[in-house]
């Protein structure tokens, strides 16, 4: 029987539904407010929110205390390099979970996705200790290891998913046509899961580029990415909204940009194999 | 060349035996057809021959060479699978080039080949095409022409025809037939369609539970099953089986008779029943016709039979026709 569907409850669920997006986006839409404001406007009571004399001085002043290109370069550089890395190493594990799989093969995903239940502060010590024998602290290629190796569950599963998907019998012909195990991963898997390794790729890229803790503990000058950029306004001096927002607008900008571009992508990438 | 024995090969999946240890030899170019009920471990022997899953034990000789442990792609087996297993991300031309890709012939050569192969299999002016925009039988063409590219020792066909609706099926069922006459190459063929089985194939091999039943060529199945497992699955309409004293005063514990082999007549014959069900179908006419002590055959009777429900049938069973079986359920002959 199909649902019937009254002009009534539609207009609720849509106000209800506009209602959830704004309350989600609205602390990002503030910090961006925020950031045009003077100091004495952003901690004023009650707040202004449009009417207020807007500014640039924060993104000025900013750019004139730190690099932000650096930390730019930096994110750049931490967040597409963990993500390729990772997904040279989990296009592999996920295609032999998914196509000879043991026994074991739903332990091990269950492991993988458990260590993401970990809090990363529990592993910080032994982590710092070796970033610091092996002269690994704040260096990219440290920090690269480090974001990978987070983020590599959580690349695994999605991948394991999208290959879940392809049809045995397609590598078994690839095979009985004379394919190596790497001819049947590059001419045939690959292409034919390249959706799902985008979206993977994107969604790890926002997962890296977003993550505080690891590049907050293990760097402070050479590797730091823009979360250390951000984190610089927070302290020291006591706290100054206004610049603090200018930084986090320009942190967040990039990455904005690129998820807005890419949502049919990730949304794709996200339902991939919910509906069939 | 491409004769295939097997020695003593079994497999299990866990503590399951699906092949119990199995002898069979395949001449070179010979259609030998596998066929059987499902889960009765046709695939699987397909599957072990290809390559796809290990033996548990015994050997596989391709060509007189030990292959037991070759991978797929050095034993110069080509297959056709049942969900075609095309490549979707690569046109015809690619789909077909793709073996020949692999075996690093020239780019010259293939394009010469794949030229070859859409000839014979009509598919010139689809070359360009993916395969999510042919037809069924299109694509089942596509994938028969990337297995004869390679100019494999032996096809294999796993139900390569069950994904197609009957009318395409009679037709790509001459057209695999054809082909065969034109290369000569050894086919296997894996089929639950007894039908199939006994138009295609040189020889059929019939599988029950992961073992080898009877091997002959269709008609050696047809005349002389060697059990009731044969009698019953080769054949159609299915032979009629009678047990009890009819059968015993036969000297069996079970007689057989093909519906086919029943002479019917409206006035005389050894036997009398009452016929139930009749279907008229012009060229033949089915009847069920229940016998006292018999219980209910299935006759079929060439041409127009004027009999129908209620009416008495005069029935004819010619002793060179039973087949008699003993408690076993093996032939007595």
């Amino acid at each position: 029987m199909a649902r019937a569907t009254t002009t009534r409850t539609k207009a609720v669920t849509t106000v209800f539904a506009w209602a959830v997006g704004l309350a989600i986006f609205f602390p990002v839409l503030w910090t961006i407010l925020t950031s045009f404001k003077t100091e004495a406007e952003a901690i004023a009571s009650p707040p202004s929110f449009l009417l207020f004399d807007w500014t640039l001085e924060n993104y000025g002043e900013v750019q004139s205390r730190s690099d932000y290109l650096r930390h730019f370069t930096n994110s750049v550089i931490l967040s597409i390099g963990s993500s390729l890395l990772g997904l040279l190493i989990a296009v592999p594990a996920a295609w032999s979970m998914a196509f000879v799989p043991s026994r074991q093969t739903k332990n091990v995903l269950m492991w993988m996705l458990s260590t993401k239940m970990l809090p990363p502060v529990g592993v910080l010590i032994p982590i710092y200790l070796i970033f610091r024998d092996f002269g690994l602290l704040d260096s990219r290629i440290g920090l690269v290891i480090v974001l990978m190796l987070i983020n590599l569950p959580i690349i695994v599963w999605m991948l394991f998913t999208y290959f879940k998907e392809i049809p045995g019998e397609i590598l078994e012909a690839a095979r009985m046509d004379g394919a190596s195990l790497w001819s049947e991963i590059i001419y045939v898997l690959a292409p034919m899961a390249v959706p799902g390794i985008a979206s993977t790729l994107l969604l790890n890229i926002i997962l890296a580029w977003n993550e505080a803790f690891w590049t907050l503990n293990l760097t402070t000058a050479n590797a730091a990415p823009l979360t250390v950029f951000i984190a610089s306004y927070s302290s020291p001096e006591g706290l100054f909204y206004a610049k603090l927002s200018a930084a986090s607008t320009m942190a967040i900008a990039p990455i904005l940009i690129l998820g807005w571009f890419s949502q049919k992508q990730l949304v794709r990438g996200l339902t991939f194999g919910a509906v069939k | 060349m491409g004769a295939i024995s097997l020695h003593q090969v079994t497999k299990s999946f866990g503590p399951v035996e699906v092949i119990k240890p199995l002898d069979l030899t395949i001449e070179d170019g010979e259609f030998t057809v596998f066929v059987g009920p499902s889960g009765c471990g046709k695939s699987t022997l397909l599957r072990l021959i290809a390559g796809l899953e290990d033996v548990s034990s015994g050997r596989i000789e391709i060509d007189g060479q030990d292959a037991t442990a070759a991978s797929p792609a050095k034993r110069g087996l080509a297959m056709v699978f049942q969900s075609y297993a095309l490549y979707p991300h690569m046109s015809v031309a690619g789909n077909i080039a793709f073996p020949l890709k692999m075996a690093g012939v020239d780019a010259a050569t293939r394009k010469q080949k794949i030229a070859d192969a859409a000839r014979i299999l009509n598919l010139t002016d689809y070359l360009d095409r993916k395969p999510g925009q042919l037809s069924g039988g299109q694509r089942q063409r596509v994938a028969i022409g990337r297995a004869i590219v390679r100019e494999p020792e032996a096809f294999l066909f796993d139900e390569p025809l069950s994904n197609l609706d009957a009318a395409l099926r009679v037709s790509m069922r001459t057209e695999i037939s054809e082909l065969h006459q034109a290369l000569k190459t050894t086919m296997i063929y894996v089929t639950h369609d007894q039908v199939e089985a006994m138009t295609m194939a040189d020889k059929i091999v019939v599988l029950r539970d992961g073992r080898v039943e009877q091997i002959g060529s269709p008609l050696d199945l047809y005349r002389a099953p060697d059990n009731l497992f044969v009698a019953g699955f080769i054949g159609s309409p299915r032979m009629n089986f009678i047990e009890g004293p009819a059968a015993e005063a036969r000297g069996a514990r079970t007689v057989g008779i093909r519906p086919e082999h029943i002479l019917v007549d409206g006035a005389a014959g050894d036997i009398s029943g009452t016929v139930g069900v009749s279907e008229h179908l012009g060229s033949d006419t089915y009847l069920n016709v229940d016998v006292d002590g018999m219980g209910t055959l299935r006759v079929r009777a060439s041409g127009e039979v004027a009999l129908s429900f209620g009416d008495t049938a005069h029935l004819t069973l010619p002793a060179d026709r039973l087949h008699r079986f003993d408690e076993t359920g093996q032939a007595i002959r």
